[in-house]
């Protein structure tokens, strides 16, 4: 019983969890993306119709982090080059990416594909409890353990990480030390955004291997939000996700079991919960320091004084 | 001249929407000098070190570099070829540690570094400074002296041929500018160059080898030592033979204005910031603090302006108790601040100098009518103050934010002596401000003394404190340790008293 909730827990949660880590990228930057629903369907459209099309899914995740890269490259034009305002921007970014996924999708409902299968780590999912959940699962999956680790490992011990921090604030002091902040930035917001596209792509892919319109179903918005639960750490991304995951699975579960409570209140349950706990989080959080990058939103101007 | 050059510049000019930073100037720096620029607030010194180091593009004008014309188009560019700044304004970020913010700065660190290899380096360099920081803290929790060693060694670490110093002196202690005035005289006799910017004279005399002067964003002229003296430079910056003196009438010592007694306070690591510190103010009276920064300056102006609570002890007003009542908050709406610093509790940066200046007393009737602001007095009252104390704040309504260092502070002192206060604490006010300003500023408490305002004057500055105190204290580790009459009293038996040595 526990371990087919874990183990739902995790499915659901792997989606956001890729989104809640681009969203890190880009605002460690200092940009905030509220693009992050739109990237997730252009890399969820864009990772089936991959697959689709070659039948590989290496080539359909390869496809979604490319598209989903393309059109964060966008954002990333209008908001540290030309210094734009990054709620609209991001904003725009969303509303375009439910509008052409919705139209360029038209011809793929319907379809389908061989989806990611359970690959059983030899060992490790024998484990009590934890094997079947964690080490009997996709390659996505394994892949998104792997990225949690990774970003904290980047951020804290390479000198792009730090300089990707700096950047993000105070750009002023990384260009005075002769980090270029605009490539810097840009280039963060680009690789953040074609990994919010992954997350996209686990749904078409993993999730349910077919594509529906609008088949997020504000995942991103939860992933914009699990920024701050997570304070600007993977290591927290990965517990606000599975949060989400451990509550979408419960309902899911309470589904099956046949209550009569109305499905949409129960489909309902995990964003409320997510939201809950977040703002309770950064209640207590508002009593330390703040984490949040101090550039964060601001674009920079060298000759500009701050 | 025979004299070879490392860096020239010619017709430098900088134009910023409605103000012109640097009109002409042209200027040269030999090999293993240490030079130092000179001129008032806002006369465009940090305007062209910027120039010089690719933050700001010049309009017009040549940089030369080893003879050859170059072009920065980033600070990473002027990195490259050697030229590297301490910037007036700290370049730190304050939620990475003291080994984070180095470490950006130290050249040829590899992608993925060995953390234990470069935090023994960092250690040394730190050890070698003789600075007594944990690597791991945040910046933000420094000192604002820690923090501008932080940034001297984040240049000192790298590899540079000329050395740029935006006023670095200004907010450390006398004994702590010594040490880095060996540094620089070091670098010098290895050949390096070095740029520096003070406004306090006795450095100026003490390590320049030349001196350029600029005025109203045009280099005046550039004289080598032995060619200047202290009046001969002063005249040139502002333009007036003689800096008018102050002189201020003695304290009478009738009425007592505030009275501390035994008051503690205790900082976020639960340890004593004042201890059991007992003194009392006259009204018109001057009492200057003396101490090395960090031993409780701070923390006794922020219980004073109601920043900080009390842990135990009194503040008495006249017969009333302000500790923590009511009358508190009446109370110190009557006593202005001008606090250490300036920028984060100062000013607010976006807002326009007119709307900075009147922060204070936005809802005097003065300022409205009824619920709505009066435009038309708040600009009459901008353009009184800009005047009154001689701030250059370019066109109207541009924010704060692009004022000079030392003009942002004339802006706050202009605010907090505006409402004739009862009592001003004021932290080391004239840091950071040129001579003429300096002087104005001390005219300034002086008249406020003769209408009564009592001043308590925190200052690292003995000149400064000697002039102007009516009676000194010397403040040591958070306690009260010494008392002494500035007619009296000697620089030696002030700095014994500094160090912790208890008085006789
Ligand atoms: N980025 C900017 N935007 C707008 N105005 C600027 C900017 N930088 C400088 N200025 C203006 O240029 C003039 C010169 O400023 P600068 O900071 O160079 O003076 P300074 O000589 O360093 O003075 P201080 O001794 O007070 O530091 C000032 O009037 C200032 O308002
Ligand atoms: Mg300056």
């Amino acid at each position: 019983m526990l371990e087919i909730l874990l183990d739902a827990t995790v499915r659901a949660g792997t989606p956001i969890l890729f989104a809640t880590l681009g969203a890190i990228i880009n605002e460690r930057a200092g940009i905030i993306n509220l693009g992050i629903e739109g990237l997730m369907l252009i890399g969820a459209l864009a990772g089936f119709a991959g697959t689709q099309a070659s039948g590989s899914l290496l080539v359909g995740v390869l496809a979604a982090f490319g598209a989903a890269l393309l059109a964060g490259s966008v954002h990333g034009f209008i908001t540290v080059q030309l210094r734009g305002n990054q709620i609209v921007s991001g904003l725009a970014l969303t509303m375009f990416g439910i509008g052409t996924t919705a139209l360029f999708g038209r011809s793929m409902v319907g379809l389908t594909i061989e989806g990611f299968e359970r690959i059983a780590i030899p060992g490790l999912s024998r484990l009590p409890v934890v094997g079947k959940p964690f080490f009997n699962q996709d390659l996505l999956i394994y892949f998104s353990f792997l990225l949690v680790v990774a970003i904290a490992f980047f951020f804290y011990r390479t000198r792009w990480g730090l300089a990707l921090r700096t950047v993000g604030e105070n750009p002023a002091a990384a260009d005075t030390c002769g980090v270029p902040v605009t490539l810097t930035r840009f280039l963060a917001v680009t690789v953040g955004s074609g990994i919010v596209g992954i997350g996209g792509a686990y749904l078409s892919l993993a999730t349910t291997p077919m594509w529906i319109e609008n088949m997020t179903a504000g995942r991103g918005w939860i992933a914009v939000a699990l920024v701050i639960f997570a304070s600007w750490s993977s290591y927290r991304a990965l517990a606000g996700a599975y949060l989400f995951g451990g509550i979408t699975a419960m309902q899911l579960r309470f589904q099956a079991m046949g209550t009569t409570i109305s499905a949409h209140i129960l489909q309902m349950l995990p964003y409320f919960f997510t939201i809950l706990v977040l703002a309770i989080s950064t209640i207590r959080l508002q009593k330390g320091a703040s984490q949040q990058p101090e550039g964060l939103g601001q674009p920079y101007d060298r000759e500009d004084r701050k | 001249m025979a004299m070879t050059t490392l860096l020239q510049t010619r017709h430098i000019r900088k134009t910023f929407p409605g103000v012109v930073a640097l009109d002409d100037v042209s200027l040269s720096i030999a090999p293993g000098e240490i030079h130092t620029l000179l001129g008032e607030n806002g006369a465009g010194k940090s305007t062209l070190m910027n120039v010089l180091t690719g933050l700001y593009r010049p309009d017009r004008g040549e940089i030369l570099f080893d003879g050859v014309p170059v072009q920065f188009s980033s600070p990473g560019d002027s990195l490259a070829m050697g030229i590297g700044m301490v910037h007036q304004h700290f370049m730190l970020v304050p939620a990475h540690t003291v080994f984070e913010n180095v470490l950006l700065a130290i050249d040829g660190v590899p992608n993925f570094f060995s953390r234990r290899k470069f935090q023994q380096k960092v250690q040394k360099i730190l050890d070698e400074f003789a600075l007594d920081l944990d690597l791991d803290t945040p910046a933000w929790k420094l000192s604002i002296g820690a923090q501008q060693w932080i940034e001297l060694i984040k240049l000192l670490v790298r590899d540079c041929r000329l050395l740029i110093f935006d006023e670095p002196t200004a907010v450390l202690t006398p004994q702590e500018s010594a040490r880095l005035f060996k540094v620089l005289t070091r670098l010098r006799d290895q050949g390096k160059s070095i740029l520096f910017i003070s406004h306090k004279m006795r450095e100026v005399m003490e390590i320049s080898d030349r001196v350029t002067v600029l005025k109203k964003g045009r280099s005046l002229v550039t004289l080598p030592r032995g060619e200047y003296d202290e009046n001969k430079l002063a005249s040139l910056m502002i333009g007036e033979d003689q800096i008018p003196m102050w002189i201020k009438p003695a304290c009478k010592y009738e009425e007592l204005a505030l009275e501390i007694k035994n008051l503690s306070v205790r900082n976020d690591r639960g340890l004593a910031d004042l201890d059991n510190f007992t003194m009392k103010l006259y009204r018109g009276q001057i009492l200057g603090v003396a101490g090395v920064a960090g031993n409780g300056q701070k923390a006794l102006a922020e219980v004073l302006t109601g920043l900080k609570e009390a842990t135990s002890g009194r503040i008495l007003a006249g017969d009333r108790d302000i500790t923590d009542s009511t009358a508190k908050s009446s109370y110190i709406a009557g006593i202005a601040h001008i606090p250490e610093d300036r920028k984060t509790i100062g000013i607010a940066p976006d807002m326009t100098v007119g709307d900075n200046l009147i922060m204070k007393n936005f809802n005097s009737r003065a300022f409205r009518r009824w619920i709505f602001q009066d435009r038309a007095a708040i600009r009459r009252n901008a353009v009184a103050k800009i005047d009154q104390f001689a701030i250059k704040a370019g066109p109207d309504g541009n924010p704060i934010r692009y004022l000079s260092g030392g003009n942002i502070q004339k802006v706050i002192i202009a605010r907090e002596l505006s409402e004739k206060p009862s009592v001003l604490v004021a932290l080391y006010p004239t840091r950071g401000l040129d001579i003429g300003s300096a002087e104005y500023v001390h005219k300034v408490i002086i008249d406020g003394a003769n209408q009564g305002m009592s001043t308590i004057l925190i200052s690292e500055d003995l000149d400064e404190l000697l002039k102007l105190s009516d009676q000194i204290v010397v403040m040591f580790r958070g306690r009260l340790v010494g008392c002494v009459d500035p007619q009296t009293t000697t620089r030696e038996e002030i700095g014994l008293l500094m160090s912790g040595e208890v008085q006789k």
